[in-house]
């Protein structure tokens, strides 16, 4: 209980973070931090699978590619007062307080007390029936989905040069 | 057995476990100096005591006591946090590695891994992967332009090499049905049933992938001397180049590891005693290391993304695929 509090006081905290630090690299190791404990909630969860992924993803491969863009353009501040962020910002208020009303909403249905999970919750055949069996679908579309926007990169990274 | 005894045995095995592979990456620089030096008609150091095996504490002595240099340009925080990320991991990742067989003492069954996870295969890829954090933060936060090259190019390079590293493990787990490495040495208990003969590609592109990983030469472009000084080491000096050094090596000992381990049958062996087997097999893989880098020229930076992406990624995938479909029909 005391190592979940902690894990999710620091990875609330470090998501705050994530959007109010002011150099772009640290919006980085902020999100690092979150995905981390983020993982140890899962491990708690014995979800350990789940976990490993999340850190092998995101903190592994996704993150730094996000240090790699950065670096390569060399950002050291983001300068907020830029016009096109400015103009985003209300956009971003309604697409926050939708997502927050949504989380709301989702958790009202469920009892306040600590949700059950199942004793295979996370594990490796688990997580294979439902990506296989269950979503088989909606995961291959994302795949799909996922090689379209590739392709489409490379044809504009081509068309410029 | 109690709680505390849990504790106790826990602690014992994580301070024996880290002291033998510090230990390991000390004497992996004597080995390297030693051996690299006849590779190149040289006799390596041999004044600090016999066979120059007291170096490895003199170089560590000489480390501790230098200057160190906090460039002014440099983001402070990050500058001094990035060689403890680069060295942490690489221990890490030992936390899952079977050592030797269970052992008996004082009437309890001790098990000689610190955890064995059933996602241990995993956990080795999750650790390792937060190691290039260090060097690309380093180069970033030093200030200096040979510094951010060197840590853009250790980024670049990961992440190319990350993929085929984790994909050249999948046939491996798909034949032996499991992601726990205890199993998987269990697995190997003759030569005739070990990895590296049932599937050879994959041992063949892990361990490209783990030298290009541990940024060794010929895949050291984030460090190329001849062209970025020392890249992201540039500006380190003291014991914060020191820690750089060892959780280099201590990723080359646990890249030694995990091959001896998943493809070479681990600790399994006839004669000696398990652990012992381990180290022999390590041993070994690091002389492979050594040998590459006498051996082989450095590759041009679009070489090493073209062997990355054109030709160990797509035979990665062949792999699987074929494995699955061997699997499948038999």
């Amino acid at each position: 209980m005391v190592l979940f509090a902690v894990a999710a006081i620091i990875a609330l905290a470090s998501a705050v973070m994530v959007i109010t630090a002011k150099s772009p690299v640290g919006s980085v190791l902020y999100l690092i931090i979150s995905i981390l404990a983020q993982s140890v909630l899962y491990i708690q969860l014995s979800g350990l699978f789940v976990a490993a992924f999340l850190v092998l993803v995101y903190g592994g491969a996704i993150l730094v590619l996000f240090l790699f863009v950065i670096m390569m353009l060399n950002i050291r501040y983001a300068n907020l007062g830029d016009d096109t962020l400015s103009k985003i910002k209300p956009l971003g208020w309604v697409f926050g307080l939708v997502l927050l009303a949504e989380m709301v909403w989702v958790s009202m249905g469920v009892s306040s007390r600590m949700a059950e999970v199942g004793e295979n919750f996370g594990n490796v055949p688990e997580v294979a029936h439902l990506l296989y069996g269950k979503f088989v679908y909606p995961f291959e579309l994302t795949s799909i989905l996922l090689l379209t926007a590739i392709v489409g990169a490379v044809v504009m990274a081509r068309k410029g040069s | 057995m109690g709680d505390l005894t849990y504790i106790v045995l826990i602690i014992v095995k994580v301070v024996v476990v880290y002291m033998a592979v510090i230990t390991g990456c000390a004497y992996a620089t004597w080995l390297e100096r030693k051996l690299l030096g006849r590779l190149q008609h040289r006799v390596g150091p041999t004044y600090v005591g016999p066979f120059g095996l007291l170096q490895p504490i003199a170089d560590g002595l000489k480390l501790i006591f230098k200057e160190d240099v906090i460039p002014s340009q440099a983001e402070k925080f990050i500058l001094i946090i990035a060689p403890v990320i680069a060295f942490i991991p690489g221990f890490l990742a030992f936390a899952v590695i079977p050592i030797g067989p269970p052992i008996e003492l004082f009437g309890y069954t001790i098990p000689l891994t610190i955890s064995d996870l059933n996602i241990g295969i995993l956990f080795i890829l999750a650790t390792t992967s937060l190691g290039v954090y260090g060097l690309a933060l380093g180069g970033w936060s030093s200030g200096s332009k040979y510094s951010l090259l060197g840590g853009i190019r250790s980024s670049a390079q990961m992440i190319s090499y990350e993929v085929s590293y984790g994909l050249a493990l999948v046939p491996i787990v798909m034949i032996a049905g499991t992601l726990s490495l205890n199993e998987i040495v269990a697995q190997q208990s003759s030569v005739f049933d070990w990895y590296v003969f049932k599937n050879p590609v994959a041992f063949l592109i892990f361990w490209i992938c783990a030298v290009a990983e541990t940024n060794r030469l010929p895949f050291d472009m984030p460090e190329a001397e001849s062209e970025l000084v020392a890249g992201y080491l540039t500006e380190y000096s003291s014991m914060r180049f020191s820690m750089f050094f060892v959780g280099e090596y201590a990723n080359m000992i646990t890249a030694a590891a995990v091959v001896a381990t998943v493809f070479f049958g681990g600790w399994q062996g006839p004669f000696l005693p398990g652990p012992l087997w381990l180290v022999l097999k390590v041993i070994v893989f690091m002389v492979f290391y050594i040998w590459f880098r006498a051996t082989f020229p450095r590759l041009r930076y679009d070489q090493l993304m073209d062997l990355g992406w054109k030709v160990l990624f797509p035979l990665a995938l062949l792999n699987v695929l074929v494995t699955g479909i061997i699997l499948y029909l038999f």
